[in-house]
């Protein structure tokens, strides 16, 4: 496998001009002739659909969710980057670009990064045309806030809820597109599998969840926008229905996995609160804007927060990190958290929670603007936990909520596999080994509004203009049927335990060996962990019901079956990168002090990993990264 | 603490349902509506009973795929939230709770407590939104939009689409949904040149669906978990009115 | 045409055309209460005003003719409106509660066919005027001679019955009650309700519905505990006055005096 970044030449600003203009484009009456599949309709998956159709290719659409309007990007609170400059507090796109690069830890690609700053401001363009209601200010100009891991304010939001709003704007554009009859929308599909013809990707089999049916579709191009696999932890702030299948099933057909193991692990999350918990629940970074966070100084001070006077507190983050305070990039911030619990210092029943305090904010600012700014999310945090942040501090605790590894994509967003793109969380680009907070909307937009659309062509004009393959072809009789048999295997073991069950036992070794903190013995461990109770799975699942109608247990049976293989090549690439770098902390590799000591002679690469055939393991491939702009330094925060 | 459940179960769309009673026990007064759900669901494959089937995906109220009827009120007892962010503490021990799917012509049963709500889509396809091809677009700074006009605006967009009015509705009809989003849109200066037509063409595609008409009752803002206001009713009525007046004198090109 | 799709047959349409007609409904009511309070009058008022109506000739017919089909299309539309409203949920709730609905609101199509039965009997009652014999519906003339139905008497005759009455007292409160609903929703309809004074309308249009009620009810009230007399010497069984410049018929102020003693005086 050979791993062709295809990064243009020349200056980092005009690689992107020149790239667009290097590239073939299609002629305008043949772009109803090319078939394009679009796996999600999330804000990479829709807006990425929305502008094909927009630009005249004939686009399918599919999701397993009954509407487009369901796709995890609706839950996101914060806000989304862009290098507007609005607030004339000295941002630009070489500043967001850098911010990023550092963010990321330097692990990743730069000129994807540049573009992605390049872009940005469009999108904020783009969503407020499609009527998306962000803050405004009395004036009536777009309001801004800092977010975490930035010094300037660049961050455009909608209350807390602009990952709704920026959804509703991108399915608003799709909905217009289907309206139209330019694309055809298949809600309720789930893609299983990919179909690879010739080496290039040409159309997937999908299982209709509702009546179970199984379908093949063949089009001239693929593209996967198919989210995050945080869910592998089972507690995760996904969806409970997100997923790796799509781009695992691409995976097992030929596309590398770059950096399973960079995972995020969001600072601000509600802490768990017994054994039931299904899900876990984010509470915005941007209260970090107006809260301190603190531990009790003693281990196993249980009093109640407002009878820890003010000298037993430890605002651990604004003593360690005097400049970024509490704004401190969401790994250092996680990984101080975990550090203090195991100190034994955490609060509330559990002991694994931290608290997060607008006492002083509410003082200086008044009730009112608290309630204005952070109302919902108050509001969301009263209604889990049954407490008042008003009158008493937030328990906060770590939880997973992003990953930055995903399927390998070259600078055009295709894959190892010909005709399949992948956008959006699912592919591994931007955010190198830690993504700063409202950038993973930014990047989603960027993919679908402003990417993809002037990559896919070049790819489109290069194959033969013929009608895509019949679905009546051998390739995509043998993916139906093995999909078929994978669905039957599952529904016919008559074990005895439930899905949910597995799927919890696996999250459990994820999240205690390969979550916020790493080290060899662990990860040995889990994989072997892994792999017997892959193999338990295999034996002893019960799913019930039967396959030809709604069936939710099989379809969950099918998404952790993946997420086991998932987990153990995450387990893998955490083991094979022996340095600590972003989400990745390896506690080998550390400096005195406890942060993160990154090894850029032997790790400034991409793992990206191939597949080599059920029960074998993967075969990992570099791609190094080369910084001709930025220099790599140590990321300092202090 | 511990519950009844009396639950609608019904294999799929084609078939009769009924109601069946679950013992739920062993619960924690901090679990979400839907853990309960999850740990008798457990339960019942331990029997070897098929699950119940409920519709959920975020869990955190946003996403508005959850979408139970519980003790005759969409979403549950409290106001403002949605099924999902449901907990237990709102329930006393030993309470008989009646779970039942959101009943419309529209909203076709699909399985348990699972319905089909994809009458919404087909009114967003018809106008529910703003033309703006990407690429496009002017500066976003280059259109101030009042504060007053962006934060309403704001209160329609945080609909969640859950159909929580249409249950709630005693005439199953679509109103609060459709008018939070063509309100949002008609609000805005850039949703300016298609109100008209945007408001026409989206009750048109509510009144195909088989919603009902609605009697001004406000049983849906009072269930909707996003406690739209019935205000944005009015004043889709108002953009239909006039509409429909401009409609029939305005001057028309060829 | 476009216009009549979008009045007849669109839902919003619909509901705007219930309102107009609504309005045109409480329009004609209010006047009619209007027109009624002068009972408490000189019964030349009253009866001078029913003639001045009947005397519109053609005209009258085509008011009638316009609040007929008025009426037609608001029931019309009600009754299309609660079938598509019953289609919409074919399968009903084991339970489903109410929050906000009010009683008025959810009985509306009560309310409205008790008030159209009530209007039937009543145009039976009085405008047709078969419901009761022919003594029912007396004659007189104006102080200016001219003859005319004695609007008057007859209304007043028109409740002796208590049964009727009580009907009549009936359904003007649930007419109230459906206007308490409907006016209020009147405005929702049209998109005149905001969230600044739906609270002012809402407080109006329940004095408004008190005071029709009140006016109504007070009309058969006043009948029935006797105030409002009969003042037609010939309906009451007097004898004609010897004082009387054009019959000797017509003297409400003597009659009113007299009350008790021109029993006696009955020649
Ligand atoms: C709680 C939370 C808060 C966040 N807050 C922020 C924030 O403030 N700022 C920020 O920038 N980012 C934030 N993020 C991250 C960001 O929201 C996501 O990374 C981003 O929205 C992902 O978009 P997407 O389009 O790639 O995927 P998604 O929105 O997850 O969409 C995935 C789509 O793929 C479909 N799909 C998946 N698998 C299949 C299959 N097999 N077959 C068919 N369809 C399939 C799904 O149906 C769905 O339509 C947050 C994330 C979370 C979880
Ligand atoms: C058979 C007789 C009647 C029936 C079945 C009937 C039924 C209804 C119904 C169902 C509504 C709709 C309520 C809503 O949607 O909110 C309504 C509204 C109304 N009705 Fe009637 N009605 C009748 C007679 C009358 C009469 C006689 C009047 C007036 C004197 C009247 C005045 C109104 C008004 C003002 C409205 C408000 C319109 C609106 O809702 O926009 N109705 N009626
Ligand atoms: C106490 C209450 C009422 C009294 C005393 C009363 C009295 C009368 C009288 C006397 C007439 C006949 C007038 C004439 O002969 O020219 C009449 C006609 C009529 N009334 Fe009433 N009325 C009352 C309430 C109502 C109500 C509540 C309604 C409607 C809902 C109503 C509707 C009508 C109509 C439609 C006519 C026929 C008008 C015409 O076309 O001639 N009335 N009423
Ligand atoms: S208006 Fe409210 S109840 Fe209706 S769909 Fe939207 S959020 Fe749900
Ligand atoms: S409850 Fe129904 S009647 Fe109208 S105001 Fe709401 S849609
Ligand atoms: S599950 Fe998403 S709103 Fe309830």
């Amino acid at each position: 496998m050979i791993l062709d970044s295809k990064i243009p030449s020349g200056p980092l600003e005009n690689k992107w001009d020149k790239h667009i203009m290097d590239g073939k484009l299609v002629n305008p009456a043949n772009k109803r002739k090319y078939e394009i599949i679009v796996v999600g309709t999330g804000l990479a998956g829709a807006s990425a659909a929305s502008t094909l159709a927009e630009l005249g290719y004939s686009v399918k659409a599919f999701t397993f969710h009954d509407s487009p309007r369901r796709a995890h990007s609706i839950a996101a609170q914060g806000g989304i980057n862009a290098a507007k400059n609005y607030q004339n507090d000295g941002d630009s796109v070489y500043r967001l670009f850098y911010d990023t690069v550092k963010g990321g830890d330097f692990r990743s690609r730069e000129a994807n990064v540049y573009r992605l700053a390049q872009v940005s401001a469009n999108i904020i363009d783009q969503c407020v045309a499609l009527g998306v209601p962000f803050a405004r200010e009395y004036g009536g100009l777009l309001a801004n806030r800092s977010f975490g891991g930035a010094q300037v304010s660049r961050t455009f939001y909608a209350r807390g809820q602009t990952g709704q709003q920026l959804l509703l704007g991108a399915y608003s554009g799709l909905s217009r597109q289907i309206g139209l009859g330019n694309i055809e929308l298949c809600a309720n599909h789930e893609m299983l599998d990919l179909v690879v013809i010739d080496g290039h990707a040409k159309g997937i089999i999908t299982r209709n969840v509702i009546t179970g049916s199984i379908d093949k579709h063949s089009a001239h191009a693929v593209v996967l926008a198919t989210g995050g696999y945080s869910n592998v932890f089972y507690l995760s702030t996904s969806a409970m229905n997100s997923n790796v299948t799509a781009a695992w099933r691409a995976h097992r057909k030929g596309a590398a996995f770059a950096n399973p193991c960079y995972t995020q692990i969001h600072p601000t999350c509600i802490p768990v609160s017994g054994d039931y918990q299904s899900k876990l629940t984010l509470m915005s970074e941007s209260l970090r804007n107006d809260g301190r966070i603190w531990a009790p100084k003693n281990p196993g001070d249980n009093r109640p927060a407002d009878l820890i006077p003010e000298n037993e507190r430890d605002y651990y983050l604004e003593r360690k990190y005097p400049s970024f305070g509490n704004l401190a990039p969401r790994d250092i911030s996680s990984r101080s958290a975990k550090e203090v619990c195991d100190e034994g210092r955490g609060v509330g029943e559990t002991g694994l929670g931290v608290y997060l305090d607008f006492k002083d904010a509410i003082d200086r600012l008044g009730e009112d603007v608290i309630r204005e700014r952070y109302g919902n999310l108050f509001d969301i945090y009263h209604e889990i936990t049954g407490e008042s942040a008003y009158q008493q501090p937030m328990r906060i605790y770590p939880a997973v909520h992003y990953t930055m590894g995903g399927v390998w994509v070259d600078y055009n967003l295709m894959s190892t596999i010909p005709g399949c793109f992948v956008i959006g969380e699912a592919n591994f680009s931007d955010h190198g080994a830690n993504r700063l907070g409202a950038s993973a909307l930014m990047q989603g937009l960027a993919d679908g509004y402003f990417v993809l659309p002037y990559t896919i062509p070049h790819y489109l004009a290069e194959v033969p203009r013929e009608p895509a393959p019949p679905v009546d072809h051998p390739e995509f009789t043998k993916a139906e049927e093995e999909v078929v048999s994978r669905t039957k295997a599952l529904l016919e073991n008559n074990g005895k335990q439930s899905v949910n069950s597995f799927h919890k036992r696996l999250g459990k070794i994820m999240w205690d060996k390969c979550g916020m903190a790493r080290n060899k013995s662990g990860l040995d461990e889990a994989i072997s962990e892994i792999q017997a109770l892959r193999q338990e799975f295999e034996e002893d699942v019960r799913v019930l019901g039967a396959g030809d109608n709604l069936n939710q247990s099989l379809e969950m049976a099918g998404r952790v079956a993946d997420f086991f293989e998932l987990g153990e090549l995450m387990c893998r690439d955490a083991l094979a990168r022996e340095e600590s770098c972003g989400g990745h902390f390896r506690e080998e590799h550390q400096y005195e002090d406890g942060e993160a000591l990154r090894d850029d002679e032997n790790f400034g690469h991409v793992s990206a990993w191939e597949w080599k055939g059920k029960d074998q393991p993967q075969e990992c491939h570099k791609e190094e990264l080369e910084y001709e702009r930025v220099k790599m330094v140590t990321r300092s925060y202090k | 603490m511990k519950v009844t459940l009396r639950v609608w179960r019904q294999k799929d769309g084609n078939s009769e349902g009924k109601f069946e009673e679950y013992a739920a026990e062993n619960l924690n007064s901090n679990m979400s509506f839907l853990e309960m759900l999850d740990v008798v669901n457990e339960d019942l494959i331990e029997e070897g009973e098929e699950p119940i089937a409920f519709a959920h995906d975020c869990r955190e109220g946003i996403c508005g795929t959850c979408s139970c009827m519980i003790n005759g009120k969409p979403h549950g007892p409290e106001n403002g939230v949605t099924t999902c962010q449901t907990y237990m503490r709102s329930f006393k021990d030993g309470d008989v709770i009646l779970v039942e799917p959101f009943r419309a012509k529209a909203f076709p049963v699909q399985k348990d407590l699972i319905t089909d709500r994809s009458a919404f889509d087909s009114i967003m396809q018809s106008g529910g939104y703003i033309t703006a091809r990407a690429g496009s677009c002017q500066d976003a700074n280059a259109l101030p939009v009042s504060k007053e006009i962006a934060d309403l605006a704001m209160d329609a967009a945080a609909c969640i689409g859950c159909g929580a009015c249409v249950a709630a509705c005693k005439n199953s009809s679509a109103m609060l949904f459709v008018s939070a989003k063509a309100g949002q849109l008609n609000l805005l200066p850039q949703g300016q040149p298609e109100k008209d037509s945007r408001v026409v063409k989206m009750v048109a595609a509510m009144d195909e669906a088989g919603f009902g008409n609605c009697t001004n009752q406000y049983e849906c803002s009072a269930a909707c978990p996003k406690l739209i206001s019935e205000e944005f009713i009015s004043k889709m009525n108002r953009d239909y009115l006039s509409a429909s007046v401009k409609g029939l004198f305005s001057a028309k090109a060829r | 045409m476009k216009i009549l799709h979008v009045l007849f047959k669109s839902s919003i349409g619909k509901k705007i055309t219930m309102a107009v007609t609504g309005f045109i409904l409480f329009g004609f009511v209010i006047g009619h209460l209007t027109g009624n309070l002068q009972i408490f009058a000189h019964p030349d008022k009253i009866n001078a005003y029913a003639h001045f109506l009947e005397a519109l000739g053609p005209g009258l017919w085509l008011i009638r003719l316009f609040l007929l089909a008025t009426l037609v299309i608001h029931v019309w539309l009600a009754a299309q409106l609660t079938l598509e409203n019953k289609a919409a949920r074919p399968e009903g709730y084991q339970n489903q509660i109410t929050m906000r609905a009010t009683m008025a609101s959810r009985y509306m199509r009560v309310s409205g066919v008790i008030v159209f039965v009530f209007i039937i009997y009543h145009l039976l009652h009085f405008t047709v005027r078969i419901t009761h014999g022919l003594e029912a519906y007396p004659n007189t003339v104006l102080i200016d001679g001219t003859p005319v139905r004695d609007v008057h008497s007859m209304i007043i005759l028109g409740f002796q019955n208590p049964l009727i009455s009580i009907f009549y007292i009936l359904a003007v409160m649930l007419l109230s009650w459906h206007l308490r609903h409907g006016l209020v929703s009147m405005f929702q309809s049209i998109g005149w309700q905001t969230r600044t004074w739906s609270n002012a309308l809402n407080k109006i249009v329940i004095v408004v519905c008190v005071l029709y009620f009140l006016g109504n009810a007070l009309i058969v009230a006043a009948v029935m505990n006797g105030h409002v007399r009969i003042q037609n010497p010939q309906v009451a069984g007097y004898a004609c006055r010897t004082d009387c410049e054009i019959c000797g018929l017509h003297n409400a102020a003597t009659i009113v005096e007299t009350d008790d003693v021109s029993i006696d005086n009955q020649s």
